[in-house]
């Protein structure tokens, strides 16, 4: 396969009397280098990981002393997710009623579905969404539900503390959802 | 009369040529290759569909790791100079400044400042250290930590940079933001991993309309 030339010399005539010693061939078989150098090659390319971390920015609002300078929202368009513990999402639209028969269990998966039909129903300037984590969520829980509001286009939301009627709300509604689970 | 021989045409293939292509591409591919290092504090950041690559340059780093504990690393060895210079006169600490600029991360409270700069780099691992204490609101040391980075930074812009545990809770994410609104720093990035938009998506959409993301 892979050949030297090595006819060096021209290939004189060696003289009477001299012995002709038997030429062994320095050619060698580069094949199986070839196959090995590629192996490897693939083999880098897969193990190097091309992800660079990326960042995604929050702008947070600055904290509004008075209430009158406080941001106004309609009632009937907003809609306020709350993050319980074990990656449980709760929901409300509007104010909370006091017997909290609008306060809704919902998971990661069909919140999106939530959001989009909430989106669909309110005109553009009139939605907020108010996200209320609570003290038992995680960090991997508010990233995701900012990056729902990306995934949704949702310009308008903001973070804010839960309140203690919440806290209870959502503690009483895990424990409900562990005594019967859904299914 | 016989036919015209026709001259008998080797099958072989010099591979020496290939052989040295394989392996330039393998040393350029070795060498071009940068190890990601080693982490002293080990976190696990939760994926997000941001586009925008995290910034490297000027970076103020606060990481959260999976117990809630708060380290903070820069990587303006000047500022960090700064930063030392500012609480030994303001706060006595009797800080090693020369031990300060070459500190990867901070994650001790004020005053054990100095006895955690004594310990030997390699041997600052963030699960056998403090951190610093940020989830009491009184004495929340994030804060003085930001408004020192941001008097060392005086007016350039630092890219402040959030990174956090997954399994990481609220409260400490809250405290770190709470420190972040007293000192009127609004804007941060939190540093994830890159996720592909769902497709089907409000977002999708847009991306398939060509439009950019605003950011």
């Amino acid at each position: 396969m892979a050949e030297m030339d090595t006819s060096s010399g021209g290939g004189h005539k060696k003289g009477p009397g001299v012995k002709k010693s038997k030429k062994l061939s320095t050619r060698v078989d580069l094949t199986p280098m070839v196959d090995l150098g590629f192996l490897l090659i693939t083999f880098f390319i897969f193990t190097t990981t091309m992800s660079q971390p990326t960042a995604m920015k929050l702008y947070l609002p600055k904290d509004a002393d008075k209430p009158e300078d406080q941001n106004k929202a309609k009632q009937s368009g907003v809609i306020t997710i709350l993050l319980g513990k074990d990656d449980n999402v709760f929901y409300y639209e509007g104010i909370l009623d006091n017997t909290a028969s609008n306060f809704k269990s919902s998971t990661f998966k069909e919140i999106r579905n939530v959001l989009l039909d909430k989106k669909s129903r309110t005109p553009e300037k009139d939605l907020v969404v108010v996200l209320k984590p609570s003290e038992e969520c995680t960090y991997k829980n508010v990233v995701d539900i900012l990056d729902e509001m990306a995934i949704n286009v949702l310009k308008r939301y903001a973070l804010v503390d839960i309140t203690k009627d919440e806290t209870q709300l959502v503690k009483l509604s895990e424990a409900a959802n562990a005594a019967a689970p859904a299914k | 009369m016989g036919r015209a021989k026709l001259p008998r045409k080797s099958t072989n293939i010099d591979m020496t040529a290939m052989c040295d292509v394989a392996f330039l591409l393998l040393s350029f591919f070795i060498l071009t290759t940068k190890f990601k290092p080693a982490e002293a504090i080990a976190v696990t950041t939760p994926s997000s569909v941001a586009a925008k690559v995290a910034e490297t340059k000027d970076v103020v780093l606060i990481t959260i790791d999976k117990d809630g504990k708060v380290f903070l690393s820069m990587d303006d060895e000047s500022k960090k100079e700064v930063i030392a210079n500012t609480l030994n006169t303001t706060k006595n600490l009797n800080l090693n400044v020369q031990a300060f600029k070459k500190a990867g991360f901070f994650g001790a409270p004020f005053s054990g400042l100095s006895a955690f700069l004594a310990i030997p780099e390699e041997a600052r691992k963030g699960n056998s250290l403090p951190g610093i204490p940020s989830l009491d609101s009184t004495h929340n040391e994030i804060k003085e930590w930001m408004s020192l980075v941001l008097s060392a930074y005086a007016g350039q812009k630092a890219n402040i940079q959030l990174k956090g545990d997954n399994a990481s809770k609220y409260p400490a994410f809250k405290s770190v933001i709470d420190a972040f609104k007293k000192n009127d720093i609004l804007k941060f990035q939190m540093i994830t991993n890159p996720e592909s938009v769902p497709t089907g998506t409000d977002l999708w959409k847009l991306g398939m309309k060509g439009e950019k993301r605003a950011e």
